[in-house]
């Protein structure tokens, strides 16, 4: 009969219209800058470098290698290598950006830079509230606003974190004890040369206390 | 006078009160001007009302929770809303007939304002009793397709004249099914006289009203009253003529600020009036719904009535998508006229078939078989219905 | 229609009404609240009837082919993202099926089950929104839309735990895909799949059985299953014309042979049936999630061979496509071994259902042509690349 879909219709908006008073079902929505959702661990919004220690400058992990500047859809990363060295997490000599940029207004939250990044320096914040009076130059960070440290990070993805870190834990020891075969072959070799007394292990064991940033 | 009889007339003692201070040559003139003054304060005020119900409203049968930002649970978006449409910049297009462009939205308003002089929202309370009321809101109610026509056309825009050539068809079109249902109540009332038509269902049966729409010419003329209504008010699924995802905005495309604040005032206004009318005429005007309830003062009963007509037109809006203009006059010629007009003969029947249950088990089978014989037709006709669908494994 | 038919074949010239009548020209778009983006019909009006009708596209141009012809295989991917922002993930995958193609990777089991499961949600929450703009359009007041958001919602919500983010995915690989499931991320979504068919059901009990719906769409925006083959159009929109052509089923990629799921075809091709079939595809599509959900495999999500730094396919082409929500979405690859990509094509549906645009429209109202261009689901960042 004419008009029966219409009806029909009109009672299921009714059930909606009633069932938004008494069902959270029917009414999902959060009133955003009171009530937030639980933040969900895989969010990924802007890159962060992620430094080791409590010196931020100097716990950089990134040792601007460019791979993520050249591996970046929308070119929005710049890097400037430095001429000097610093010891990195294993204590290796390695060179460090000089400049980090990001451009927040031009990155596309792909997350390619993490995924390509062989010395997990770079990784994905969770911050979105962003927003700046200045078009141009407070979208664009520099390698003091993107540093973060390696705790914040496990506080915004703990899964992830602990398996990077685990990761990095690997690579120590495996350079530890390479260094450590390294020092005892550079010792017997010694000693077998000449009866010579032994001299110290020509590699740093651990990681050095950073002492001050250079170019900083 | 009782205390209950002296709440309701206390708007007309009210009147008289302020008469008094006033010579006795001067006070039909003074009760004139208060009467005006309070239509033209109480309606755009429900309007404001209006407006913020409509939205959380919707709100709520789309699952959201609609404005809750301004004042308490947002009752103050109206005043947010006013503020920014009184502030926004005036834009005139180049091309406009800027006279015209001017007038038209405060002809909308000034005629629509005109209707409510016949409206009785109470007992004693209309501004004018006018042997031919109904005749002068009709009559009334016809000059706005005039706005609307130079709003369109004097915007020089494709769209706003679209809308309006839409809007002229349309109104045109549902004028003639929104008079004829309306004859039957008149018919049996015997006068054109809207306090009259009203007096006439005050009866009681019982603890049931004498309400035109509880006999079956009664239900079937509020029907079709109520769907030409919709029609002539603009109002979903009737919202060709500024149907936003066609036509952008419809015959106001190019007015902003104070007037297209204006031409939203005069819709609603217009709803009201005829939803109004439409509570005069079937729902038995300002009558209480059942007889122990007839303490409560006649204005209160009316703007009940007039509450639940804007919830449902919200509820409609809120469901319903919209038509498209041949179907449209297509439903009026088609479905709509022959209806009204067999509804009058049914109402003519029953006049002459004299009391006794017969008369109610004829006009209502006569309607019904129209009715679902008429809609299967249209429905056939049209090749309409629902459709299985096959499967390829 | 053959095919010597197809090269006379003209699209039908309306008659006016009066000799001598002057056309109304309206540009509806850019700036037109229906036109999904930036796009625009320049439309000859007579009366209020279309007689001639002209797209006109490319506002939303983003130079995506390009691009990714001077970018790494890998650095496409997010780009891909952004072709039909509704459904990024079916995009990951038809561009990840042509680079495996490229480069002979093989996708582990489980991989393949995460690929087919969200593809799948990606095409509940299409089809859902594309019905509700579809009565927006129509002037529902957006109510159909609010619902079809509110499921849509619970939708993102399993990708973002899934993939970062809610819209602009990029999460499958070249071999495999990105990051394993989260812990609980399959009972949440077989609980959402669950409460899906309530929904379907709602939106039913709210439109199917509407008389103005039925009125609107019935009879309107007919495509006839020869000119609709002939034009190369695909998906839904081809569906409802008849024609029993899905390549999930043709084509057999991933593992779809493994699930049992029907193809629903419409006979008149017009809009309800567009309708009708996503509803129903939607209805299919749960069946699928819950095969894919009981059935999913432990196992690795990545091929070994796979290498995320340094990646060079050797010289060769390659054309991978799948079923996207809207139609085929296919890749067209040239390597000549080196990082990049030689030449890089996208076959986009929504570009491809829109040429038979004018064919539908002619003749008809303007309210239907808001409808018809409704009904062919498009999204202009899929359009304009």
């Amino acid at each position: 009969m004419l008009g029966e879909g219409i009806l029909q219709g009109l009672a299921e908006t009714a059930k909606n219209f009633a069932g938004s008073f008494v069902s959270k079902e029917r009414l999902t929505t959060v009133q955003y800058p009171e009530e937030r959702i639980a933040p969900i661990e895989n969010t990924r919004d802007f890159p962060i470098l992620i430094y080791d220690g409590n010196d931020p400058m100097a716990g950089l992990r990134c040792v601007a290698c460019q791979i993520c500047e050249k591996e970046c859809p929308p070119k929005c990363i710049y890097i400037v290598k430095s001429t000097d060295k610093k010891p990195d997490f294993v204590g290796k000599m390695q060179i460090y950006p000089t400049r980090f940029d990001i451009d927040i207004s031009v990155c596309m939250s792909c997350q390619i830079c993490v995924e390509v990044c062989p010395f997990e320096a770079i990784k994905m914040d969770t911050e979105f509230e962003l927003s700046t009076t200045d078009r141009f130059g407070g979208l664009l960070y520099d390698r003091e606003q993107l540093s973060k440290s390696n705790e914040h990070y496990h506080k915004i993805h703990p899964t992830e974190a602990a398996e990077v870190d685990a990761r990095l834990a690997e690579e120590k020891a495996k350079a530890e004890t390479k260094a450590k075969a390294a020092a005892e072959a550079a010792a017997a070799k010694a000693a077998a040369a000449a009866a010579a007394p032994p001299t110290p292990a020509a590699a740093p064991v651990a990681k050095v206390a950073p002492a001050k940033e250079p170019g900083a | 006078m009782s205390l209950s009889s002296q709440f309701d007339q206390i708007f007309v003692l009210l009147q008289h009160w302020i008469e008094g201070f006033f010579p006795q040559s001067l006070q039909p003139a003074v009760g004139a001007v208060v009467a005006v003054v309070a239509i033209v304060a109480t309606f755009p005020a429900i309007f404001a009302v209006t407006t913020v119900l409509e939205r959380k409203g919707l709100g709520r049968i789309q699952n959201r929770l609609g404005p809750n930002r301004v004042g308490p649970l947002g009752i103050l978006q109206p005043v947010a809303d006013g503020i920014k449409s009184l502030t926004k910049e005036d834009i005139v297009p180049r091309s406009a007939d800027a006279v015209v462009h001017f007038l038209a939205p405060v002809v909308l308003v000034v005629a629509i304002f005109l209707g409510y002089a016949v409206l009785p929202v109470g007992r004693n309370m209309v501004l004018m009793n006018m042997d031919a009321g109904l005749l002068f809101f009709f009559a009334i109610g016809a000059s706005t397709e005039l706005s609307i026509f130079m709003a369109g056309w004097s915007s020089r825009n494709k769209y706003s004249l679209l809308g309006a050539l839409r809007a002229v068809a349309q109104m045109i079109s549902y004028e003639v099914p929104l008079l004829l249902s309306s004859v039957v109540a008149v018919m049996i009332t015997g006068s054109l006289s809207t306090v009259k038509i009203v007096e006439a269902q005050s009866g009681f049966t019982g603890i049931f009203p004498h309400w035109y729409v509880f006999t079956p010419w009664g239900f079937a003329g509020f029907v079709l009253f109520v769907i030409a209504a919709l029609a002539e008010t603009n109002r979903s699924p009737f919202d060709l003529p500024e149907g936003e995802s066609e036509l952008v905005a419809g015959y106001f495309t190019e007015y902003s600020g104070f007037k297209f604040a204006l031409f939203f005032l005069g819709e609603y206004l217009g709803m009201f009036s005829i939803a109004g009318f439409a509570i005069t005429l079937f729902l038995g005007g300002w009558g209480a719904p059942f007889s122990f309830l007839g303490f409560v003062p006649s204005w209160a009963w009316f703007f009940f009535k007039l509450l639940a007509a804007i919830v449902f037109f919200i509820w409609l809006r809120g469901t319903l998508p919209r038509l498209r203009q041949d179907q449209l006059m297509n439903f009026a010629w088609k479905f709509m006229l022959p209806m009204t007009l067999l509804n009058i003969l049914v109402a003519g029947a029953w006049r002459f078939l004299g009391e006794g249950w017969s008369r109610w088990v004829i006009c209502s089978l006569v309607l019904l078989c129209a009715y679902v014989l008429l809609g299967r037709i249209l429905m056939r006709h049209q090749r309409l219905g629902p459709r299985s669908y096959r499967y390829a494994e | 229609m053959t095919a010597t038919d197809l090269k006379s074949y003209r699209p039908p010239v309306i008659e006016l009404s009066e000799e001598g009548d002057e056309l109304l020209e309206v540009a509806m778009g850019p700036h037109h609240p229906s036109t999904h983006g930036v796009f625009r019909m320049d439309v000859a009006l007579d009366g209020e009837r279309v007689v001639r009708l002209k797209p006109v596209f490319g506002y939303l141009h983003r130079n995506h082919e390009k691009i990714a012809e001077t970018t790494s295989y890998l650095a496409s991917m997010p780009y891909t993202d952004r072709l039909d922002y509704f459904c990024s993930l079916t995009n990951n995958w038809a561009y990840a099926i042509a680079v495996e193609k490229l480069a002979g990777m093989e996708v582990p089991e489980r991989a393949q089950y995460i690929r087919v499961i969200t593809a799948e949600l990606t095409r509940i929450q299409n089809h859902a929104s594309a019905i509700g703009f579809l009565l927006q359009e129509m002037g529902a007041s957006g109510t159909p839309l609010m619902y079809a958001f509110r499921e849509r919602e619970k939708i993102l919500d399993l990708f973002e735990a899934l993939t970062g983010s809610r819209m602009m995915c990029n999460y499958m690989r070249f071999g495999g895909c990105r990051v394993e499931l989260p812990k609980g991320w399959l009972e949440q979504v077989s609980k959402i799949v669950d409460g899906l068919p309530e929904f379907i059901d709602e939106t039913e009990a709210l439109l199917t059985g509407n008389e103005i719906l039925m009125a609107r769409t019935q009879g309107v925006g007919i495509l006839k299953p020869d000119l609709a083959v002939n034009a190369g159009v695909t998906g839904p929109m081809l569906r409802a014309t008849g024609v029993n052509y899905d390549i999930r089923k043709v084509d057999h990629y991933g593992i779809y042979d493994r699930f049992k799921f029907r193809v629903p075809l419409g006979d008149h091709g017009d809009i309800y049936d567009r309708y009708m079939i996503r509803i129903l595809e939607m209805r299919e599509s749960i069946e699928i999630l819950k095969q894919a959900i009981k059935d999913i495999p432990a196992g690795p999500i990545m091929d070994p061979k796979s290498k995320i730094r340094g990646f060079r396919p050797k010289a060769g082409e390659a054309y991978g496509r799948i079923e996207a929500p809207k139609g085929e979405l296919g890749f067209y690859l040239i390597s000549d071994g080196s990082p990049n990509p030689y030449r890089y094509r996208v076959r986009p549906p929504s570009l491809i259902n829109l040429t038979v645009l004018e064919d539908m429209c002619l003749g008809r109202n303007v309210a239907d042509v808001v409808l018809i261009f409704g009904s062919v689901d498009i999204v202009l960042g899929e359009v304009d690349r």
